[in-house]
């Protein structure tokens, strides 16, 4: 199993430092509004690549009104070998990490610890744009496949690069063919990772016991088929180019796919579901993912659920901690008050975040 | 306790040098002036005769002292394999590892839209030139491996592979690796088992 046995913010938000000491199981942290919460997850999820739960630019997490820089330490253990990581920023620089003692690239981080989460900015992924779906699928295929976060960057570089050749009305066409290439090769490669990654959370929500609602999962483009070979996809992105350069943009790709879900049980499509029912979708998917990770990788992911308790009936806020705790999966949870985890009990380590004097403490 | 001017002046200009920082060059300036004879004077001469004649070869882009560096200048490097890589610093490494014998392109750079980096700003039209004139039978690509490397070994490809045979190094190369940190194995056993585009 994955966990993270020492974790210590310094300088982010918050907090000055925090030092926690942790053993495997589910973490509850309750407390006020405003209280440092939301921050120590954020932390959590900086233990993986990108920009972590608030996709925050990382001069926003340094502490105010210092601005001295943040860093995130801690202690991961995966299995049965430890990992110290360490990623840190100082003011106007990029995130650094350190793997072991040593200097790694972000993408890194990726390759020892899954993490998968559920914010309350998601409760309205199924009403807003294709942006935020497709980046939470691409976080679930990030989790069963590290390499798709480069990949994703690099199809998403070149699609820039040749943005702007059509902004510029640039008319080299060994330039665009170079860029074509590119984005032919990585975009089949990250649609042949988002399938499996679907079908993958389809197959385990098959066979699952669970309280939580199963979803028909689909992927949709707007334009029609998607070729399947990086040839045809490169050949279809030179005949787009006409069109592409009247936009100014690159109309047609995997940027541009959609993840529809509709609630099996009722057929009716997430978007139209209510509120809680949305939300269950999402837990629901979030613990396929986490089960599908255990049977793959003997492990299962750390998972965030910031705030998901508070919006449970009581029934399925039992069912949801039963589910996490059969998965033995370090989950770590917030709430604003100590009830919410009741049910829980010594099956958690229960932690109270409070502010004092404009600065986060925590009481284990 | 700082340092007087003229000093503190040097220890500002030695941070700027990559590897080092302001502590390293504290003690490197410091050691120059107690080793005034030994190391301070033929260094500050060293450094004035090579910001004299210090230039870039006029045929491939390499660093030298005189118009055209020795490997243009030398017939038996004229075996018809062209080397195009980003930096003069890939060339550097490519020699250390001694296993390439032709000659070399650096470009200077990558292709880069974002950065208003085209192939007029890099040595292409040049590269281009070279092919004919010196009877150029294979160009290798030694490109790094990020999105602008690999834009820039496309680019030429889709330009030359008509008329020349056009290779990569093997992607033994790490992603976004670039060629300056690789040892010297590595590099030429991605030579060895290059394959074309
Ligand atoms: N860069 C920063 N420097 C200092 N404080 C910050 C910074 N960024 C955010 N904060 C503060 O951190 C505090 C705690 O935020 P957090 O989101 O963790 O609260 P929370 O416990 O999750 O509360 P809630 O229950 O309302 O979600 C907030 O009061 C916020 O103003
Ligand atoms: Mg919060
Ligand atoms: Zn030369």
């Amino acid at each position: 199993m994955t966990t993270v046995t020492e974790l210590t913010l310094s300088h982010l938000r918050s907090h000055h430092r925090t030092s926690l000491q942790l053993d495997e199981r589910p973490v509850a942290l309750f407390g006020a509004n405003g209280a440092g919460k939301t921050n120590i997850l954020e932390a959590v999820s900086l233990l993986s690549p990108g920009r972590g739960l608030r996709r925050a630019p990382m001069d926003e997490l340094i502490r105010r009104p210092e601005a001295l820089g943040w860093k995130v330490t801690s202690v991961l253990k995966v299995g049965t070998s430890v990992h110290e990581i360490e990623t840190w920023a100082e003011p106007g620089h990029s995130r650094t990490v350190r793997i072991d003692g040593k200097a790694a690239p972000q993408v890194a981080l990726g390759h020892i610890a899954r993490i998968v989460w559920l914010i309350p900015a998601m409760d309205r992924l199924w009403i807003e744009g294709a942006d935020g779906r497709r980046r939470f699928l691409d976080r679930i295929a990030m989790s069963f496949d590290p390499k798709h976060a480069p990949t994703v960057l690099a199809y998403e570089k070149a699609m820039r690069e040749r943005n702007r050749l059509l902004k510029d009305m640039v008319r080299d066409d060994h330039w665009y063919v170079a860029l074509e290439r590119q984005m032919a090769e990585t975009g089949i490669t990250i649609m042949q990772t988002r399938q499996a990654a679907m079908d993958r959370l389809l197959l385990a929500q098959d066979g699952a016991e669970t309280a939580f609602p199963a979803a028909d999962l689909s992927l949709i483009h707007p334009d029609s088929d998607l070729p399947d070979t990086a040839d045809a996809f490169a050949e279809k992105l030179k005949e787009s180019r006409p069109a592409d350069l009247r936009a100014g943009r690159t109309l047609f790709g995997p940027h541009r796919v959609d993840l529809a879900a509709v609630y099996s049980e009722k057929d009716v499509p997430a978007a139209q579901c209510s509120t809680g029912e949305q939300k269950a979708l999402l837990i629901s998917l979030v613990l396929s993912n986490a089960r599908a990770l255990a049977e793959d990788e003997g492990a299962p992911p750390i998972i965030l659920l910031d705030e998901v308790a508070a919006h449970l009936d009581t029934a399925r806020r039992a069912a949801l901690y039963d589910e996490i705790c059969a998965l033995k999966a370090q989950a770590w949870m917030t709430g604003t008050g100590h009830e919410l985890f009741e049910e829980l009990e010594s099956r958690a380590q229960q932690l109270e975040v409070f502010e004092e004097d404009g600065v986060s403490q925590v009481r284990q | 306790m700082s340092a007087p001017n003229d000093l503190e002046n040097l220890i500002d200009l030695m941070a700027r040098l990559p590897g080092l920082g302001p502590r390293s060059a504290r003690r490197a300036v410091l050691h120059l002036v107690k080793k005034r004879a030994l190391t301070l004077i033929p260094l500050a001469d060293a450094i004035a005769r090579v910001a004299e004649t210090a230039r870039e070869c006029l045929n491939c882009g390499n660093i030298g002292t005189t118009d055209l560096c020795p490997i243009c200048e030398s017939e038996k490097r004229a075996n018809g394999e062209l080397c195009v890589v980003e930096d003069v610093a890939d060339l550097w490494a490519m020699e250390r590892a001694a296993v390439f014998k032709g000659r070399y392109h650096v470009l200077g750079g990558t292709l880069s839209a974002l950065d208003a980096i085209g192939p007029a700003e890099l040595r292409i039209p040049k590269l281009i030139d070279r092919v004919t004139t010196e009877s150029i039978s294979e160009i290798i690509l030694a490109l790094n491996a990020t999105v602008d490397g690999q834009t820039t070994a496309h680019y030429i490809a889709d330009q030359l592979e008509a008329r020349v045979k056009v290779t990569t190094l093997a992607q033994g190369v790490p992603i976004g690796g670039e060629l300056d940190y690789l040892d010297d194995g590595t590099i030429s056993a991605a030579l060895r088992a290059r394959k074309t585009v």
